[in-house]
């Protein structure tokens, strides 16, 4: 494991519209080791009422050489952990947990890669965008959000692209409706050969199922309440459906894997969305289960490098 | 004066320091282990395990709640033929001190564990019977919640697995802890954990629904802390030879000493690992301070040594 417990420095904390707070945080030894999707597990120093930390993809990475590099997380005020570290000012300390998780797997060979983010959760959509820059790869975007004022920063996403789709439902800015209702289109004008996204679970599901219809990998990055982030509290599984290891019988089962430590990246076209909530019953944790391949046996191109890492955002 | 002595004999456990992880706050080390040494904890308390793999129950499966969390998993596990296989042999090269839980619907299952143990030959310093987790199918029979099917699943399990020192993990949401506690040394438990979650739950007021899906769960962290306190005091003044595990809501130094001047010999701790998974040695080392302060060798000789006015 490669996660450090570090404490960190607030460099800047900034709000984002009327909805959003950022945080850059001093903490080489995070900064310089987390790949986009995986997530660090956070907390104010000296507060005792809240106990829990709190997880968040990374949103964006400044290497400063091994002193000085930072991190930045943004969310939105959902409760008191948020609302703490929305309050932190310049120079306060900030327990980190991390780098966690497996985080999104980059394709090995130049792909055309469509990133599909909603609201806050595009935060890790950002970073994936800067690594998958580096390394050559096309990067089209679909970014949606309920108004203008809860896009997240559609001026960069629109610098990345090279074709930038935005949604927000009520008409605000770009088309009106759903990242959904452009998806398919949007896929088929890219020639896209992977599909990155993050956002809200009902999203997610969505852009799962348009992507299955078309038989195109998707990788999503979930968020799911943990009290650890690291493994051992078991409160973050997502049910599985995965494929018998080579060697042994029967189809297949049903596994519930942790979000925190499995992901919190996953094959779209494994997670069971529609039974979330209910428990299957025919789970089988009792045979050694492994995922299929990250990227489907697909001609002409190779999208997700094979076993490398995935990863989460959350709060 | 010497620095004072952390080793404490929990029912002929030679344990390095009294400061132990808590069953189900720690999985079995594995995933700790990026952050700390596990050797050199005081102990592990392994996640129950149960006879075959256990899915736990649908999520949500926690909650933060005023200093504490609620969670209903459900003993999510991989069962024992999977911990005698995978985690016990790494456990053994860690050098970790283990105590390992054990959980089941039935008494027959409790007691299949055991034998699965007892058969695997070793590894093992001692079991830990969890007969408390509220989360299980039939909450309302609770093994913990009646002295006879206490009784029966101690006796079971220490007939199947005799080698090693024998801990019953008890519920705090009894009327009298201390007539269960006197019906598992009855039947021959060679010591007591005290005290596995309270039972609450927790509603979303604007969904209407509960937190948990479960509906209800159990309550861990600080809040929980002091009816931890209470529960060991009570119990090791009816049961002064009977050595406690003390746990519930211990994340600081003085916390464990507060917990063995109640009556413990040694402590677990749990949620606060959460946060900091090195949060048992920190304990461990605050521990040492605090002894020095009140001019204390052992850490026998706070046990129980609360000093009750009038």
């Amino acid at each position: 494991m490669s996660a450090s417990l570090v404490m960190g420095e607030v460099l800047s904390r900034k709000k984002q519209g009327e909805d959003y707070y950022s945080l850059t945080v001093v903490a080489p030894a995070v900064a310089e080791s987390v790949a986009p999707g995986q997530f660090v597990n956070v907390r104010p120093v000296g507060r005792t009422a809240h106990i829990l930390r709190r997880p968040f993809s990374v949103y964006r990475v400044h290497k400063q050489g091994g002193w000085a590099s930072t991190f930045e997380i943004i969310f939105d005020i959902r409760g008191p952990g948020t609302e703490e570290l929305a309050a932190l000012d310049v120079h306060d300390k900030l327990d980190v947990m991390g780098p966690l998780g497996n985080g999104f797997r980059l394709p090995k060979k130049h792909s055309r890669c469509l990133l599909v983010g909603g609201g806050i959760g595009a935060a890790p959509l950002f970073f994936l965008a800067a690594r998958l820059r580096e390394a050559g790869h096309r990067i089209d975007v679909v970014l949606g959000a309920r108004t203008s004022e809860l896009l997240l920063n559609a001026m960069d996403a629109r610098r990345l692209a090279s074709i930038c789709r935005i949604t927000t439902e009520d008409g605000s800015a770009g088309d009106t409706g759903v990242v959904t209702d452009v998806l398919g289109p949007t896929i088929e004008r890219c020639g896209s050969e992977v599909v990155y996204t993050c956002g809200p679970h009902a999203m997610l599901e969505a852009v799962a199922g348009v992507c299955g219809a078309a038989k195109l990998p998707v990788q999503v990055a979930v968020e799911e309440l943990m009290a650890c982030g690291f493994g051992v509290c078991m409160s973050c599984v997502i049910p599985l459906r995965v494929r018998r290891k080579k060697g042994g019988s029967g189809s297949g089962g049903v596994l519930y894997a942790r979000s925190c430590t499995e992901g919190p990246v996953f094959d779209g076209s494994q997670v069971i969305w529609s039974d979330h909530i209910a428990a299957p019953d025919t789970i089988d944790l009792a045979s050694e289960l492994v995922p299929p391949p990250a990227a489907p046996p697909r001609a002409q191109h190779v999208p997700a490098g094979a076993g490398a890492e995935h990863s989460p955002p959350g709060n | 004066m010497t620095r004072p002595s952390l080793a404490v004999d929990l029912a002929g456990i030679r344990l390095k320091n009294p400061v132990l992880a808590a069953s189900g706050t720690f999985g079995a080390g594995r995933e700790a282990s990026g952050f700390v040494d596990i050797a050199r904890l005081g102990g592990l308390i392994t996640k129950s395990m149960t006879l075959e793999p256990w899915k736990g129950k649908p999520t949500p499966r926690m909650c933060e709640t005023p200093s504490g969390m609620l969670n209903a998993i459900g003993i999510q596990n991989r069962g024992v033929a999977h911990f005698i296989s995978e985690d016990l042999p790494w456990l053994v090269r860690r050098k970790a001190t283990v105590i390992a839980s054990i959980a089941g619907n039935t008494v027959d299952e409790f007691a299949g564990v055991a034998a699965r143990l007892a058969a695997a030959g070793g590894g093992i310093a001692g079991v830990e019977v969890n007969i408390s987790c509220p989360n299980l199918e039939d909450r309302d029979n609770m093994f913990a919640h009646s002295e006879a099917a206490t009784a029966r699943v101690v006796s079971e399990v220490k007939r199947a697995l005799p080698a090693v020192p024998l801990f019953a993990k008890l519920s705090p949401n009894v009327t009298s802890v201390g007539d269960i506690a006197a019906a598992a040394v009855a039947a021959g438990a060679d010591g007591l954990s005290l005290i596995n979650t309270v039972l609450g739950m927790a509603i979303d007021v604007n969904t209407r629904r509960p937190k948990l899906a479960g509906t209800v769960g159990g309550l861990s962290g600080p809040a929980i802390r002091p009816i931890a306190v209470r529960a060991v005091h009570e119990v090791h003044r009816a049961h002064p030879g009977v050595p406690i595990i003390g746990q519930g809501g211990i994340s600081s130094a003085a916390d464990a000493l507060e917990m063995i001047l109640a009556g413990a010999t040694a402590v677990a701790v749990g949620t606060a690992n959460f946060i900091n998974p090195r949060s048992a040695l920190e304990v461990a080392g605050g521990l040492s301070e605090l002894m020095a302060s009140h001019g204390a060798a052992t850490v026998a000789e706070l046990v129980g040594a609360v000093e009750l006015v009038g």
